[in-house]
């Protein structure tokens, strides 16, 4: 950081409210190398107690910091002022889109959640316990492509993004799709006829128009674009053997 | 400030395609109700057809012929993720399909012309 | 939309892929030095690949259209349920009936 920027003034605008609310101006200093987390946090801490919003592990692990960060959804905590800042010299931090505002930065999260259970994007173990341990080699392409997804945290920031989210509330988003095309493949799983039917709903796969707004952002380089693309073709391949 | 999803590149082949597609929605029934003018014999589709070389006609009808190329080549980039897990996230995809509808177009001026 | 929507609007995609190549390119072809009624009607008068091709380019339209439509209204606008898959289903058959219509003037008359 430049000796320019360091000590400088940085405006911060905050959204406050629940759906209704208004943007609250704050001025704070800019330090070297300050998260956009850090900032949130001396605001709080220091300028207006009553200010809400969600962290915890500060060190990308766990996405509870995620919010929209001038335009775009991020985590917080690893999301740099110095990347950020706008042409003004200026950060707008907004909750996450799609969710419903529970106060100021902090959302409702009930309903993200409640739509990877309607995915199924859930183990189903079957009736009975299999006789021995599952072997799965880990380069099978089955096992691969669920690799490629497995490691989503349920942040929110993909559905945060999803355009077809905003126009269709009862859409399951790219997080649950990319949850249950995990399970699709897994070779171990015994729903996988439910999970087929619960996908490809009017709220399923394909409502997604592959504007890949999920596959950009996602912090943790997954791709729900391409696990939604997955589950399109299972569903037309169930669908050509007869099972419409 | 435009919010970062609609920066994005695949929204703008998405809107591009959608768009596209209505335009075409619309148009056809139009193109249908021309052509079958051809009932009421040749002279009554050429006195259609003298409509269309109408500078402004024209116009429309080369807008109407790009939206076409557009939305095949942005139909076929849909395809090409969805059924044949194509992973290209540059922009030479896109690229190719705009050099498509461009050749289009330029072909389509110059035998009009 | 449903499996059979999207099982629907997929294939009739790939049909119209080709359809649309061979029309373009057909267009692009016969327009040049402008484009009259006898010249257009010299090529379609009593052609039968001329008829099955475009009978099924209309037919897979008709199919197609409407699928697209449904999906920008229910997302765009608040119209959605059966009075909306009507409408749409009406639009299919003006579409078939028009286009079929069209096919069977240039090439009879």
């Amino acid at each position: 950081m430049t000796g320019a920027t360091q000590g400088s003034t940085l405006g911060v605008d905050i959204w406050r409210g629940t759906e209704t609310g208004r943007f609250q101006t704050f001025a704070i200093t800019r330090r070297a190398h300050q998260t956009v987390l850090d900032v949130v946090t001396e605001i709080q801490r220091e300028h207006d107690a009553t200010l809400s919003y969600r962290f915890a592990c500060r060190v990308g692990m766990c996405g509870s910091c995620a919010m929209v960060v001038n335009g775009r959804p991020r985590w917080t905590c690893r999301t740099r002022v110095s990347e950020v800042i706008d042409a003004g010299g200026r950060l707008r931090l907004e909750p996450l889109r799609n969710f419903a505002i529970v106060k100021d930065l902090a959302v409702e999260m009930t309903q993200f959640f409640d739509k990877l259970k309607d995915a199924k994007g859930y183990f189903e173990p079957g009736p009975a316990p299999t006789p021995d341990f599952a072997v799965v080699p880990p380069a099978t392409p089955e096992r691969q492509a669920a690799d490629a997804g497995i490691e989503c945290i349920g942040c929110g920031v993909c559905y945060s993004a999803c355009d077809v989210v905003a126009w269709d509330k009862d859409y399951l988003g790219p997080a649950a799709l990319n949850r249950a095309w995990t399970l699709v493949n897994d070779v171990r799983d015994r729903g996988q006829g439910e999970r087929l039917d619960a996908v490809s709903q009017s709220n399923g796969c394909q409502a997604c128009h592959t504007h890949m707004s999920c596959t950009s952002f996602c912090p943790k380089a997954i791709a729900p674009t391409y696990a939604i693309a997955g589950l399109k073709r299972a569903v037309l391949r169930r669908a050509l053997r007869g099972n419409l | 400030m435009m919010r970062a999803s609609h920066q994005q590149r695949g929204f703008l082949a998405a809107m591009i395609h959608r768009l596209s597609g209505i335009a075409l929605a619309i148009f056809l029934p139009l193109h249908f109700l021309a052509l079958a003018t051809a009932l009421n014999g040749a002279p009554a589709l050429d006195s259609f057809l003298a409509l269309t070389r109408q500078p402004l006609i024209a116009a429309l009808e080369f807008g109407i012929v790009v939206a076409l190329a557009l939305h095949m080549t942005l139909g076929l980039r849909v395809l090409a993720i969805e059924i044949f897990d194509f992973r290209e996230q540059t922009l030479v995809p896109l690229a190719v399909c705009l050099a498509a509808v461009f050749a289009v177009g330029l072909l389509l001026i110059l035998n009009m012309v | 939309m449903s499996p059979l929507l999207f099982v629907a609007q997929r294939a009739t995609a790939f049909v119209l892929a080709l359809a649309v190549a061979v029309h373009l390119g057909t267009i692009l072809y016969a327009v040049r030095g402008g484009l009259t009624a006898a010249e257009i009607l010299a090529r379609t008068h009593g052609n039968v690949g001329f008829a099955l091709f475009y009978g099924v380019f209309v037919v897979a339209v008709a199919i197609h259209a409407p699928i697209g439509l449904r999906n920008i209204l229910r997302e765009w606008t608040r119209w959605r349920g059966r009075t909306l898959d009507l409408a749409l289903a009406l639009f299919a058959v003006l579409l078939l009936g028009l286009g079929l219509r069209a096919v069977f003037a240039v090439v009879t008359t």
